[in-house]
């Protein structure tokens, strides 16, 4: 049909939802939090293959020490993030999937001690010898997806990358971490940009920033005015909606193209980077330095919403201190945003390469009513699904059709349950149903 | 370590909006008052008493269909729009109980038999209306002027769509009268400018879309037109505006997508036009909403939006 006959009859459907900013932490400067007693390294914060220890107990590290080995193409190392002692090689619950997985625990011996760096000069670099720096570095997609950052730079041969996304959107409720790091660490994150354009030779990148950021859109402008960047560089305002921020949103939005079904964005020419993992690919290349930390924004009920610079391992819990502590009424620490975020069993969790958020607030449980079939969800879907479909089928226990209904497409980013009327919790069917359908071996 | 505190945990997202069943419903009966309002004036405290009963006897079957399936009840206001609604589509002067009868069958049978809110096929207060058609049949045939007074008894007249409807009112007169509801006609269903009104509301809320009553309208008008009726008139007497505001929109019992809507609302009106002309009865409203009410199933299967990136064809590729 006709896109003005489709736009007059009111059939494209909006997507996405307005859900209120709440950027409590906007106006704080990053602030270095007080190095932890002891951190716990999970040795899987990515997706892939868990590293594998080569520390034992007893042994003596400094920071940025490899502790764990990648295992493998689709894995990176892990770092040691204080100075001290390997206290113990256990094993702990991984603050992600709720599982145990294997894990380094840390004791400083209050020093920060750091291994020697080796700077380089990233223009005289090899392509795969950058790759190599990043992947030492530890160095996975720091916006929550945690996939290991060398390998989405190292897209098959057969497909031609001929831009970049920069995604600066951070279209989460509460989370400034990544406003907060373009404002001050614009020159990094230009940096990081200007070596991965060369590592994929690339002559094109946008810059995308939602629009109710504007100052960091005005920071970023300048910043590419004044830098060497080569090829073009855009800074795109996008519009405030959440999930802008999520990958295939992101394409249409400034290229006017879909991803095809089940494809990644290089299929349509172009890949996306967080823009903290940017300033850490910088950090990698060309100061030879190990992510071991990143900007956390430590936000809701507590007293001063802050956004810290935090060493993977601290908990949550000294985190939550350092900002006057957690209101007595607050029952639910979210790791991550609260439309994404993973609530965790206890506030003593470590900080992992993803988290970019910790998020104190009461909970809201309310009771499941029956679907009335409003079709709110349908309309605020950005992926042009049917997520009550879903939850119909799931209930009836017909994981087969799921597929009919492309639930694989589905990125659970809860704008649906966000949306509805009858408090449904539509993202948790459609985990159970991508689950139930994962095992009956139907895609 | 050991003195962690105990969290709760729930699955994202951890945050919801304001939407809510009850909001919705709130917002119909709010929009609602209007023709009832318009109902009480026209035909007296009568339709008030039959106002009464109806709701009453909707909340009640529904408590007691709770209660028998083992299920909660919940006050979210969909009983209280039925029992509203019913009463606006049937004669000002209905006997009490068939008020009765007709008010718990939309409830037991047309909504709570089919497994309550969001599971009922057709709309329960013209299902109510259907089956006091086909069972008390002499019930529906009395039709009174409007009385302007609220004890008075009424008249009997015909309604505009009816047999034996005679004016000596000039056309602009008679659209006035109709569009302010100064006619025989259902309790509910004679002014639409006060169904408007209340639709208005509904479309300022975000609670309906105007598709469907642009759609629903349009078709009658064009195809009355086309088939050599008054357009006009058409499109204010008899139950349409009520039907086009208030029924054709029941989420529950239409389909899901806007298109689906539109698909919808031209069905209805095609059998509008359709019943009014070459049927047996004189109007076709409550009929043209069940008949589609039996489509939206099929249609739910058929109409369904692009999911992002999908290109016809090129499916089975991308799913090895």
């Amino acid at each position: 049909m006709n896109t003005r006959v489709v736009e007059l009859l009111g059939l494209k459907s909006p997507a996405g939802v307005h859900p209120p900013s709440q950027k409590l932490a906007a106006g704080h400067a990053i602030e270095r939090a007080p190095l932890p007693k002891s951190v716990i390294l999970p040795l899987q914060q990515h997706i892939g293959a868990p590293a594998k220890a080569i520390v034992k107990r007893g042994d003596e590290v400094k920071v940025g020490q490899k502790i764990a080995e990648a295992d493998g193409f689709v894995s990176v190392p892990i770092h040691a993030t204080i100075s001290g002692t390997v206290k113990q090689l256990a094993t702990v619950a991984s603050p992600v999937t709720g599982q145990p997985v294997p894990g380094v625990i840390i004791e400083s011996e209050g020093k920060n001690e750091w291994i020697e760096l080796t700077p380089a000069d990233s223009e005289t670099l090899s392509k795969e010898d950058i790759l190599t720096r990043i992947k030492e570095a530890g160095i996975v997609g720091m916006g929550g997806a945690t996939f290991p950052t060398h390998v989405k730079l190292s897209p098959p041969p057969e497909k031609s990358i001929k831009s970049i996304i920069l995604n600066g959107a951070e279209c989460e409720p509460y989370i400034t971490a990544d406003d907060r790091l373009m404002l001050e660490e614009t020159d990094r994150i230009l940096r990081g940009l200007k070596i991965v354009m060369q590592v994929l030779s690339v002559k094109r990148a946008y810059i995308a920033i939602e629009e109710n950021k504007p100052e960091a859109i005005a920071r970023m402008r300048q910043g590419v005015a004044e830098g060497s960047l080569p090829g073009e560089v855009e800074v795109v305002a996008v519009p405030a909606k959440y999930p802008m921020g999520a990958e295939k949103t992101l394409v249409k939005s400034i290229l006017k193209v879909e991803v095809p079904e089940g494809g990644l964005p290089m299929d349509v020419g172009t890949l996306i980077q967080n823009v903290a993992t940017l300033a850490a690919v910088y950090d990698a290349v060309a100061l030879g330095k190990p992510l071991v930390e990143r900007v956390v924004t430590v936000t809701g009920l507590v007293g001063t919403p802050k956004n810290l610079l935090v060493r993977f391992g601290t908990s949550a819990s000294s985190l939550i201190e350092q900002c006057g502590g957690a209101d007595p009424s607050a029952d639910e620490v979210i790791f991550g945003g609260p439309m994404m975020g993973i609530a965790q069993s206890r506030d003593d969790t470590p900080i992992l390469k993803g988290t970019n958020c910790v998020l104190v607030k009461r909970s809201d449980i309310r009771e499941e009513y029956s679907c009335i079939r409003c079709g709110r969800c349908i309309e605020s879907c950005p992926m042009g699904l049917m997520p009550l479909q879903f939850v119909n089928l799931v209930k009836k226990e017909d994981y087969e059709s799921l597929a009919n209904y492309h639930i694989a497409d589905c990125v659970e980013c809860g704008a649906c349950a966000y949306d509805c009327p009858a408090n449904i919790p539509i993202v948790s069917y459609i985990k159970t149903g991508k689950a139930e359908l994962r095992k009956s071996g139907v895609r | 370590m050991d003195n962690a505190k105990r969290l709760v945990l729930s699955s994202a997202p951890h945050l919801r909006g304001g939407a809510s069943i009850k909001r919705d419903m709130y917002i119909v009966i709010l929009a609602l008052l209007f023709p009832t309002a318009g109902a009480v004036y026209f035909f007296g405290l009568y339709v008030l008493l039959m106002l009464a009963t109806a709701i009453l006897c909707a909340i009640l079957t529904e408590y007691v269909a709770k209660w028998m399936r083992r299920q909660s009840f919940h006050m979210d206001g969909s009983a209280i729009i039925t029992g509203i609604l019913f009463v606006l589509v049937m004669p000002p002067r209905t006997p009490l109980w068939i008020v009765v009868v007709g008010s718990i069958f939309c409830i037991a049978i047309a909504k709570e038999a089919f497994g309550g809110l969001g599971h009922n096929i057709f709309n329960p207060a013209l299902a109510g209306r259907a089956f006091i058609t086909v069972s008390f049949a002499g019930a529906l045939t009395r039709w009174i002027a409007p009385v302007h007074s609220l004890l008075a008894d009424g008249v009997t007249a015909a309604t505009p769509l009816g047999e034996g409807f005679t004016t000596t009112l000039s056309n602009v007169e008679l659209y006035k009268a109709l569009f302010f509801g100064n006619v025989a006609g259902s309790a509910g269903e004679t002014s639409a400018l006060l169904i408007l009104i209340g639709g208005v509301i509904l479309l300022a809320f975000g609670v309906i879309k105007w598709q469907v009553p642009v759609f629903y309208i349009g078709t009658v008008f064009i195809l009355s037109f086309l088939m050599g009726e008054d357009p006009i008139f058409h499109i204010l007497a008899g139950g349409l505006m009520l039907g086009a505001f208030f029924m054709a929109t029941d989420y529950v019992t239409s389909p899901l997508t806007t298109r689906g809507k539109i698909i919808f609302s031209v069905g209805a009106g095609i059998l509008v036009v359709l019943i009014r002309k070459l049927g047996s009865m004189p109007e076709g409203v409550a009929y043209s909403i069940l008949l589609m009410n039996a489509f939206t199933p099929l249609i739910d299967r058929y109409v369904r939006p692009r999911p992002y990136g999908y290109v016809k064809g090129v499916k089975e590729e991308a799913s090895p």
